[in-house]
């Protein structure tokens, strides 16, 4: 939903980077973004392509690695994808609970030219 | 050329959340973040807990709202320092906005500082504003299903306050197996079931948090 103000975040973070590395053009972006954050690559993509125009990364491909919503169970150390309509550990029914992955919301790595 | 960057996209918000921080701190002001969906209570929990701290703490309110100054009017009739911030359509409060609205509240007469997020249960989660509390708040009419729907919101918070139990006997949520869904993710949470309609189990939560704002200033 937040799309907007993360799209603007992110190309502010690979301006600056690209522009430290004297780069001339941003080629590719690459994101890691957790399920459990709501945001939406297409979303990102599209916003993307209207906030970067006139600077070095217009036109650059967006390539997003999602990341399930994750747990490790405190109990048995299992891992495994959080349901959406029960929580329990599928190994030893355990109910308690680190969230391992999910939250994430990253610029990995660019690639410039 | 393939540049590692690993950065964390609100890094930028983080930064400016850690010196709204430091402000509040140096006032010693406890500011609790209050975030919840559409009409679940938030503008409702404000004015009953502002109620019951008379006389004891001094309190603050911020409204975060996308268009309107309904709530702040509301908060304000009641003689407490508040200040409006419309966030012209965002889903969500930023540290920034907490940065200009802090400087135009009276900071030193302010002890606990109440914001009201924006209705929403997806992205105020992610924006950190300097807060030293995170409460959400759920009300019985929207069902026992949030939890699995909004996982990162229920992982974040320090306490989860059920609003509106009086209305449990018309609606389907089972408070016992809700609460043992928040705990499995989130094992430190304190979870308070309460009414602001009643009154019942308010004073369970003003207790807890007055002691939370007291390790603050001790
Ligand atoms: N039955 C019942 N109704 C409640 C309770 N608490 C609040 N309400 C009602 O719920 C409605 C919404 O309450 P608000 O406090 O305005 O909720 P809010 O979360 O601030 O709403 P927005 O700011 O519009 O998102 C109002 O009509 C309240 O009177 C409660 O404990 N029981
Ligand atoms: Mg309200
Ligand atoms: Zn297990």
């Amino acid at each position: 939903m937040h799309e907007l103000s993360v799209t603007q975040s992110m190309l502010d973070i690979v301006l600056e980077q690209a522009k430290r590395a004297e780069a001339r053009r941003v080629a590719r972006i690459n994101l890691i973004i957790g399920e459990m954050t709501g945001v939406v690559g297409d979303s990102v993509s599209f916003y993307l392509d209207i906030l970067s125009k006139g600077t070095i990364a217009e036109g650059a491909a967006v390539n997003i690695k999602s990341i399930p919503a994750t747990a490790k169970c405190r109990k048995c150390g299992s891992i495994f994808e959080l349901g959406e309509h029960d929580w329990t550990c599928p190994a030893c029914q355990g109910d308690s609970f680190e969230i391992v992955g999910g939250p994430e919301l990253f610029v990995d790595s660019i690639e410039v030219e | 050329m393939e540049i590692k960057v690993l950065k964390d996209i609100l890094s930028a918000n983080d930064r400016i959340a850690q010196r709204n921080r430091q402000l509040l701190d140096s006032h010693k002001i406890f500011a609790v973040n209050i975030m919840a969906s559409p009409g679940a209570g938030k503008t409702s929990l404000i004015m009953e807990t502002t109620k019951r701290l008379e006389g004891r703490v001094k309190p603050g309110v911020i409204e975060g709202d996308i268009a309107s100054s309904i709530d702040a009017e509301a908060v304000g009739k009641m003689g407490v320092p508040v200040v409006q911030i419309n966030t012209g359509g965002e889903c969500h409060l930023d540290a920034n906005m907490i940065s200009n609205a802090l400087g135009s509240l009276p900071l030193p007469e302010i002890q606990v500082l109440f914001i009201e997020n924006v209705g929403n249960l997806v992205c105020p989660a992610e924006f950190a504003l300097g807060e030293h509390l995170k409460v959400l708040i759920v009300h019985t009419p929207e069902g026992d299903d949030k939890p699995f729907k909004y996982p990162l919101m229920f992982h974040a918070v320090d306490a989860v306050i059920i609003n509106k139990i009086d209305l449990l006997p018309y609606v389907k949520f089972n408070l016992e197996a809700y609460t043992k869904t928040v705990k499995s993710i989130n094992s430190q949470v304190a979870i308070f079931p309460l009414s602001c309609t009643t009154g019942q189990g308010l004073d369970a939560w003003v207790a807890w948090l007055v002691e939370m704002a007291s390790s603050l200033t001790r």
